[in-house]
């Protein structure tokens, strides 16, 4: 794909970074984007396992009917802070910001983003909203106990800190804005000569859409949460009822950016899919331009689809009609993704390393994801479902299933050219296995709970969910023994795994081109594309760079 | 699954069933297509991988029947729904009032209970309004939920096809005792909801009450303006 050579003796980023301060300074006040991608990995792995030991402790309340560990309004506060934590410090955030900083660059063979600085800004007012959230756990009032979803008017009524905590929202939406904005352009204008759109890898696709997504929605939460904090402050009545305010036009803000957002969580996701699938069948991937295609109709017919969470709030029913076609239709483009995957294994030389595991796992965790999606999206079964168990195991499928599974393929993809090592091959295939079976022990229960009538965001349940609840607390113990296994095996090969070679799975895509880990400014020669993304005739060619 | 407590509870399930089959047969399909893909070309085999870029004929197939299945569940979901917003004229009617945390059902000649009581084989028409947060009126035996929003009312109705208790519990958030906001739904014989309905007021289930007692020592729920 290029004609770049690797010189041996080239510093690595890690050697070399762009100002002069060493230590920690260098780190912080870094402008290049592996660096960045890096703080972002290390902050957003840390959330995540908070998150997680927050989820432990809620499961272990619900062991067994009554009060097992905690009180009421403990509980509560620890279902929205782990909501809160996982939407919009981890998942949010997520692939983007990790991967994407690392990986865009490098993919378009460009030096770094179009504006360094303002990446590094991104990364400082990510910072700022983090420990905003952590403030509002300890100012008077107390930790906030809405639900992530802060709906009104019990966001305006309670006296927890909610004003504090949706601040820290507003101010992480701006890390997604900017962020965003520096991808787009870095997509347009920075690809290497002979690298037009549709030579550009997939993950830069889906990375693409979705930035506009960030762009475009993240304002409307922006605003929405400034008039809640308003509304709370002076009283203002434009949600609360008791005020003169509607509390539905908050339900309908909320989701017109929430709603894009869960395609801010999942596209990404599908652009690792469709870069680990070719690099591990070793050949082209099937139906590359419907694979793009379908990320800018899921970005744009995302947008439409909104008030399909809404369709118990007494909304009009021509509103509900409507919403439930255009959400059958959104889930097509979803579809098509996953059949041009299995296709792209049609014919492959298929070597399952723990990187295409993690993918098998996705695409039967994330397909029972999208398929209960369309019962939800039916308006017979979802009014029955909504707010039950049911929607609670759908999104658990679609986002750890979906995203958190592909941060795992991503990690275990591309650790070997961030850090430079390799890690345990056994150990990895085996955390994966057992994260699929507790995954689905500690989900799967939640969709037959749902059917049978038990509701979401609830303390205590009736004796008849008892086994239930029980089996999908023990599959949070295996999830953890999973997790542990899955970062164990990482972190340990920071220190003592195996070097890696520039390309250890064969690779083709330009980050493979240069050394693992990168130099400084990504290559030590210009690059000039000349192959598609996932050409593998050129591999013979990059033994010899 | 289809205890079938009301002729809606039917329709929902039929319409479950559909998808979930369909679905099922969907994800079997997948599943096993990518695993013996995985085995059949895997490279300890040997195989030179071919480079198929794609086929068109195929993604259009694989867009059209999607297509078509999905739209198969709309119309069977729509269809089922339809049933459900089909307000019945003649129906009991019956004025429910959510508050944190408990219900009161408030009946046409001015009776007030906090169970719901109503005639088997009777349409009952019913009226929502909260006081306060947000509620969602939830009988999972009749698979009928709606919110309960303050400042507007919104409506339900259902046909109980069997005499017995079903729960109601709230299905949108409300704070502390969110999940102790369960109530029942009393289906009687006829003959006996006329008997207790013409009963006079001194006998509404006061015991009740206290199954549902409002304490608000941990959450202080505060009017506004607290930062
Ligand atoms: C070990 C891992 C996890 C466990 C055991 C777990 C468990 C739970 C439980 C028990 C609930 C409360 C359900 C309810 O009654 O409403 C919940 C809610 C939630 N979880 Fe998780 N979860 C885990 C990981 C994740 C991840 C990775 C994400 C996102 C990427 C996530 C996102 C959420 C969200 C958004 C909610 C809703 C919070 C709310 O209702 O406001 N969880 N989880
Ligand atoms: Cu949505
Ligand atoms: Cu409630």
């Amino acid at each position: 794909m290029a004609n770049g050579t690797i010189a041996e003796h080239a510093k690595s980023f890690y050697e070399e970074g762009t100002s002069k301060k060493t230590g920690l300074l260098g780190w912080f006040f870094s402008t290049d984007h592996k660096r960045i991608g890096i703080m972002y990995l290390a902050a957003l792995s840390t959330f995540f396992i908070i998150g997680v030991i927050l989820a432990l402790f809620m499961r272990l309340e619900l062991i067994a009917p009554g009060e097992t560990l905690m009180d009421a309004q403990t509980y509560n506060t620890i279902f929205t802070l782990h909501g809160v934590i996982m939407i919009f410090l981890f998942i949010v955030p997520g692939i983007p910001a990790i991967f994407g900083n690392f990986f865009l660059p490098l993919m378009l063979g460009a030096k770094d983003v179009s504006f360094p600085r303002l990446n590094l800004l991104s990364f400082w007012i990510y910072i700022v909203g983090a420990i905003l959230v952590v403030i509002s756990l300890f100012v008077p009032g107390g930790p906030i106990d809405t639900g992530w979803t802060f709906y009104i008017p019990y966001s305006v009524r309670t006296g927890t800190n909610v004003s504090l905590a949706i601040f820290a929202a507003f101010v992480l939406g701006f890390s997604s804005i900017l962020t965003g904005l520096n991808f787009i352009t870095t997509v347009h204008r920075l690809k290497a000569p002979g690298m037009g759109f549709f030579k550009m890898p997939l993950f830069v696709w889906s990375t693409y859409a979705t930035a506009w997504i960030q762009v475009l929605a993240t304002p409307v939460i922006g605003i929405t949460i400034l008039l809640v904090i308003m509304e709370r402050a002076f009283g203002i009545g434009i949600f609360d009822p008791s005020l003169g305010g509607d509390p539905i036009l908050y339900q309908h803000l909320f989701w017109i950016y929430s709603h894009p957002a869960v395609y801010i969580m999942i596209l990404p996701a599908m652009g690792i899919v469709s870069e680990i699938i070719p690099t591990f069948a070793r050949r082209t991937i099937f139906g590359y331009n419907a694979i793009a295609l379908s990320s800018l109709a899921i970005a744009f017919v995302g947008y439409l689809v909104w008030a399909h969470h809404m369709f118990t709030s007494g909304m009009s029913d021509t509103a509900r009609i409507v919403f439930s076609f255009l959400t059958f239709i959104v889930a097509l483009p979803s579809g098509v993704k996953v059949f041009n995957w299995v296709a792209t294994m049609y014919k492959g030389s298929i070597d399952p390393q723990p990187p295409f595991l993690w993918v098998m796992a996705f695409i039967v965790l994330f397909s029972i994801g999208g398929l209960t999606g369309l019962v939800l999206g039916s308006l017979a079964t979802d009014i029955h479902l909504h707010d039950t168990y049911f929607v609670v195991a759908h999104f658990h499928y679609v986002m750890f299933g979906g995203t958190g599974t592909i941060f795992f393929a991503g990690l275990y993809y591309w650790f070997p050219k961030m850090f430079g090592k390799l890690y345990h091959t056994k150990l990895a295939n085996i955390g994966v296995a057992l994260f699929f079976v507790a995954f689905n022990l500690l989900y799967f229960p939640k969709f037959i709970m749902g059917y049978q009538g038990m509701p979401r965001r609830y303390y205590d349940y009736l004796p008849e969910f008892a086994d239930l609840q029980l089996v999908s607390t023990i599959g949070s113990w295996l999830m953890a023994i999973a997790l542990i296994i899955v970062f164990g095996n990482l972190i340990r090969s920071l220190r003592t795994g195996r070097k890696a070679t520039s390309n250890p799975w064969g690779g083709v895509t330009l980050e493979w081109h240069t050394t693992s880990p990168p130099p400084l400014e990504n290559f030590e020669t210009d690059i000039v594309v000349t192959h598609d993304p996932y050409d593998f005739s050129q591999l013979e060619d990059m033994k010899n760079e | 699954m289809g205890s079938g407590a009301t002729q809606y509870v039917e329709t929902v399930d039929s319409v479950m069933l559909y998808i979930v089959g369909i679905s099922v047969v969907l994800l079997i399909g997948i599943t096993a297509v990518m695993i013996y893909f995985v085995v059949k070309y895997n490279r300890k085999k040997g195989h030179k991988p071919e480079n198929i870029h794609g086929n068109w004929l195929l993604e259009t197939i694989w867009i059209a029947i999607p297509t078509v299945l999905v739209m198969t569940m709309f119309y069977y979901s729509y269809i089922g729904y339809k049933d459900l917003r089909n307000f019945p004229e003649d129906g009991l009617e019956v004025n429910v009032t959510a508050r944190m945390w408990g219900w009161t059902f408030e009946y046409e000649n001015g009776k007030q209970t906090d169970s719901l009581y109503v005639p088997v084989n009777q349409p009952v028409m019913l009226f929502l309004e909260s006081v306060d947060v947000n509620h969602s009126f939830y009988v999972p035996a009749f698979r009928i939920k709606e919110d309960v929003i303050a400042g507007r009312v919104n409506k339900l109705h259902f046909t109980s096809d069997m005499v017995g208790d079903y729960d109601i519990a709230c299905a949108e958030y409300c704070g502390l005792k969110h999940s102790m906001m369960y109530s029942k739904v009393k289906v009687m014989e006829v003959a006996d909801f006329d008997k207790w309905y013409a009963e006079t007021d001194a006998t509404t289930d006061e015991t009740n009450i206290e199954t549902n007692p409002v304490d608000s020592t941990a959450a202080e729920i505060k009017p506004t303006g607290e930062m």
